[in-house]
């Protein structure tokens, strides 16, 4: 199953939700304003960097570039994917939840 | 739109569903089935009542399926079925019998 | 005609009631998503729990008090009702603050039987794994 997510972890509960009830091994995938969970050194890399090692965790890149977030900013483990990695996680997973 | 019964003016919406259902009477229930050459018999007021308290009760008008399923606990199997109810409400027995009993349209009638 | 594919239909409920149109609408798109005659279940997470809160009152607000509606969901072939524990605990809230809505069992003589199940995080998890689609409002 891929999950994703598309709010900021600082404004709404949707990133904490997803991974309370998403299951070991699913892929994440965080998007629009969910990428600034990516970011290291926030007050949820902790739980982020955790999580990690729990799920395989995407974000998208263009998404991360509009914001003006680099590569070498992000928590360590995170993959970035673009536009055509989003359209391949999506169809390599038989189901899409979508945390809004 | 509106409807006019008895030098009464009652606001509807573009289908002719009553705009507020606590203006509903029996009187505008008739003038209604009148509009669509129905006369209202007892079966038909057995349903239209029916409508009624299932709205009061969950606020909803019933899918047609619910009706069906409802009305066959309720009066017998021989009425809980849909050619019994589209014989008293040919143009659709949740939405036809809905308009009479003054509610909306049923959630998911088109 | 073949036999119509029956596929395990969740919807995920995250919003309290009246503030936002997410719980009402979310309802409503339940009850016009079964006369598609799915497997269809409602999962109940976050403010959500808020939605099955008994004694609800709208009369002041001037809106429409929706949760008599949850009691038709029996009527609508929507019997089961998960909700998470967490959320109900991080909120002050158990069993006995929500409506209580039942169904009546077709296949067992038209018994009254629960529809809400309150699950735990790693049940819920389990359900959401299970589901073919899934609906979030």
């Amino acid at each position: 199953m891929l999950h994703t997510v598309n709010k900021s972890p600082f404004e709404k509960n949707s990133l904490e939700t997803c991974l309370r009830l998403a299951k070991p091994g699913n892929d994440i995938l965080l998007i629009e304003d969910a990428v600034y969970a990516a970011m290291d050194g926030t007050s949820v890399a902790d739980t982020v960097s955790t999580a990690v090692e729990n799920f395989k965790i995407y974000v998208l890149g263009p998404d991360l570039a509009s914001r003006g977030i680099g590569q070498n900013e992000l928590i360590k483990g995170i993959e970035v994917v673009d536009y055509d990695g989003f359209v391949r996680l999506a169809a390599e997973n038989n189901t899409v939840q979508s945390w809004l | 739109m509106t409807l006019e019964v008895s030098g009464k003016t009652y606001e509807t919406d573009e289908e002719g569903y009553l705009a507020d259902l606590g203006d509903w009477s029996k009187e505008i229930a008739e003038y209604m089935a009148k509009e669509d050459d129905c006369d209202l018999t007892e079966n038909h007021w057995e349903v239209i009542n029916f409508l009624r308290e299932y709205y009061e009760e969950y606020q909803i008008a019933p899918a047609v399926r619910v009706l069906t399923k409802a009305i066959g606990r309720k009066l017998g199997k021989d009425k809980g079925n849909s050619k019994y109810l589209y014989e008293l409400f040919p143009y659709g027995p949740a939405k036809q019998a809905c308009k009479y009993a003054g509610l909306p349209k049923p959630t998911g009638c088109v | 005609m073949s036999d119509p594919v029956v596929k395990k239909f969740m919807y995920i409920n995250r919003r309290a009631p009246y503030g936002t149109i997410y719980a009402v609408e979310g309802l409503e798109v339940v009850l016009i998503g079964a006369a598609f005659e799915q497997d269809v279940c409602m999962a109940f997470v976050d403010d959500g729990v808020y939605q099955l809160k008994k004694n609800q009152d709208t009369s002041e607000l001037e809106i429409k008090n929706f949760s008599p509606a949850y009691r038709a969901l029996g009527d609508y072939d929507v019997n089961r009702l998960y909700v998470e524990r967490e959320s109900l605990e991080a909120r002050g809230l158990g069993a006995e603050d929500l409506m209580e809505l039942t169904y009546e069992d077709e296949d067992d003589d038209w018994a009254e039987k629960p529809s809400v199940k309150i699950v735990d995080r790693e049940e819920l998890a389990n359900l959401i794994a299970e589901q073919d689609v899934i609906l979030n409002f």
